[in-house]
């Protein structure tokens, strides 16, 4: 079995053309992820430029509304850009700049990871180009003038579902076609190894923060900690440091579209099977046939059929769980949260905000719970007044 | 020697594409034999998949209109079956990892060897990963086709000692798809091969033209056309037959 394996799941599903890529991607992260010098640089950016530690803030109010465990939400919403896609772009950013590449590519979905590696791209003095589906770029129109002002070139996907998906593939067909110069700045852990690895290294800042500060404030480690999860970058970094804390719950939140008993899910631990796309083994919402299924979610975030290699392990041996939210759970999550904190979530946050409402309650008083809030909600307010009937547009 | 070898004992081997059900199975039927009978020595016959991440448009659009006209494995097998009562020459399947790893390997492959296709061409299955298909192909004798890109390097000996059937080169990086130009150093690539491997060597990616063809035919083994062909079959749908029938006469006449 080759490289990069969680289990069953991961290696290396990629042409030929890219193999030297990922390798000498693969060996240029193990010289550099335990160099001091890179790591201080990284650091600087996290807390200089990215105002990283994120808060971990005690939800008072929604605790008590709920009227169960005490909830916590770890702030990533506040990090520069808006979300914590910015972690894993600034290290990449770094890592291929010691490398040498001068031009990043990368794709995206709700347009947070473009916008954050369009602001690396303009910080670190490279050229930027972001892949994003036609539909999301609808979607999302804000985050493409974003991006654009920040001097990266857009391409809108028109091929298959027009969405993440198909954005991932052309990223991978542009990174093909040139390699020398070019670093796939790919923004989950998904995809072949080494980026499942990398890109959960430099996310793990999450619960490695989230351990610290709970125990400051509590004494203790949380009952549970909650993320949404589409490829499932957020949800890893909330939960690498607590995997070997057995009492500590891992909850993932998927979308479920409109329910996970339509065709218009992107739920893929609760609907999909064990797959190869994309560079990797993992499970997949697919055909009988293998052909992979037009997944729908309110989410552009989490609208991807796949789950990065590492959450298909850790459900296979039952580590985390994995339940799936629906849109109208999501919105409705959306709105409280903007209500009872004055906290206007992403909408990929709102789906792991929408399971701790129905869980919280169920749970006594003495309880914690951690949810981290990925990204902030901005970019989500025109669709989701739309979804409500009013017809308001950006 | 595998059956897929055996196209390139006659001197060397025009290899044409056709994307099976596009824009339906009967269609593809008449190219088969169109493409037989113009001289072609193999033909590759690509199983369409929903997001082909190493083709470029020409072969996306064809894996799109054949998944739409409902095309499915099941149905590709029975056609093959059908096909190779008239058809000798060898066939390899053409698709991705997903559509035989999702059918189940060891059913698939196998019913390959029983409809007679004599090996595989999987695109997103580099040298690393091939345990999950390659103990499988051996058991059946299918020959699991191994690439081979501009940018393998130090990869090629490892790569090219264990090729089967033929080594697929990968003419330039990039999707699949015509090119005005190929710039690769193919003749060192085919050098670094030929010191490791008797395995043929058939160049691909990019050659649309009898002058490409004769080109890389002559550093090589032979010549594979894909999007050159699709395109035909794009612009004459049901009637593209005679068509690539006539191109597939003048790309073997180059040769």
């Amino acid at each position: 079995m080759s490289n990069g394996r969680f289990g069953q799941h991961g290696g290396q599903y990629i042409p030929e053309t890219l193999m030297n890529a990922v390798i000498e991607l693969e060996e240029a992260y193990n010289r550099y992820k335990d160099d001091p010098q890179f790591n201080s640089e990284l650091t600087a950016l996290f807390n200089d430029y990215a105002g990283r530690p994120s808060r971990l803030y005690y939800a008072e109010k929604l605790t008590k509304t709920l009227g169960g465990a005490k909830i916590y939400l770890k702030r990533e919403d506040l990090n520069h850009t808006g979300a914590h896609k910015i972690n894993n772009v600034l290290g990449q950013a770094l890592l291929a700049k010691k490398m040498g590449k001068t031009r990043l590519i990368a794709e995206t979905g709700a347009g947070q990871h473009g916008v954050a590696t369009a602001t690396a791209a303009a910080l670190m003095g490279m050229e930027c180009v972001v892949f994003m589906g036609e539909e999301d770029t609808k979607r999302q129109a804000l985050n493409v003038y974003r991006m654009k002002l920040l001097g990266s070139e857009v391409v809108p996907v028109t091929t298959g579902t027009a969405t993440l998906k198909d954005a991932v593939s052309e990223a991978m067909r542009e990174w093909t076609s040139r390699i020398a110069d070019t670093h796939y700045c790919l923004g989950s852990v998904m995809g072949p190894h080494p980026f499942p690895t990398i890109v959960r290294d430099f996310q793990a800042v999450i619960s490695k923060e989230i351990k610290q500060q709970i125990l400051e404030k509590e004494g203790r480690l949380p009952d549970a900690v909650m993320a949404c999860v589409g490829g499932g970058s957020n949800a890893i970094g909330t939960f690498y440091h607590f995997i070997g804390d057995k009492d500590v719950r891992l909850i993932g939140c998927e979308a479920a579209g409109r329910g996970i008993d339509t065709f218009e899910t992107a739920a893929t631990i609760n609907t999909g099977r064990l797959g190869i796309f994309h560079g990797m083994k993992s499970y997949f919402c697919q055909d009988k046939y293998g052909q992979i299924a037009p997944v729908y979610s309110i989410s552009a975030g989490l609208d991807y059929p796949g789950i990065g290699p590492e959450h298909a392990y850790l459900h296979d041996i039952g580590r985390a769980e994995y339940v799936a939210v629906t849109d109208d759970e999501a919105v409705n999550a959306f709105e409280f949260l903007a209500k009872t904190e004055g906290i206007i979530p992403a909408i990929e946050s709102a789906h792991a905000v929408a399971h701790a409402m129905k869980i919280a309650p169920e749970m006594d008083k003495d309880r914690i719970i951690v949810i981290t809030i990925s990204g902030r909600g901005d970019k989500d307010c025109a669709a989701i007044a739309r979804y409500r009937g009013e017809n308001i547009y950006e | 020697m595998s059956n897929t070898a055996n196209a390139f004992k006659n001197g060397k081997a025009f290899i044409p594409f056709i994307t099976c059900g596009d824009p339906d199975l009967e269609t593809t039927g008449k190219i088969v034999r169109a493409m037989a009978e113009n001289g072609a020595s193999l033909i590759e016959l690509g199983i369409p998949f929903s997001d082909p991440t190493a083709e470029g448009p020409v072969i996306q659009e064809a894996n799109i209109r054949a998944l739409s006209g409902g095309v499915t494995t099941d149905m590709i097998f029975d056609f093959v079956r059908e096909l190779r009562r008239d058809v000798k020459i060898p066939f390899v399947f053409m698709t991705y990892a997903n559509v035989v790893y999702s059918y189940g390997t060891e059913k698939f492959i196998s019913a390959c060897a029983d409809i007679g296709v004599d090996g595989i061409i999987l695109p997103d299955v580099p040298f690393e990963e091939k345990g999950d298909f390659a103990p499988v192909c051996k058991k059946y004798g299918v020959d699991l086709i191994s690439m081979i890109a501009p940018t393998s390097e130090q990869r090629i000996e490892m790569i090219a000692k264990e090729a089967e059937g033929f080594i697929y080169i990968v003419s330039s990086l990039g999707v699949t798809g015509v090119r005005s130009e190929i710039k690769t150093d193919i003749a060192s690539i085919v050098a670094a091969v030929r010191k490791c491997t008797d395995t043929p060597c058939a160049i691909g990616f990019g050659i649309s033209t009898p002058e490409q063809a004769h080109r890389m035919a002559s550093l090589s083994d032979g010549a594979i056309v894909g999007s050159a062909i699709v395109k035909i079959a794009a612009k004459y749908g049901k009637d593209a037959a005679p068509y690539i029938g006539e191109y597939v006469k003048s790309m073997t006449e180059a040769l």
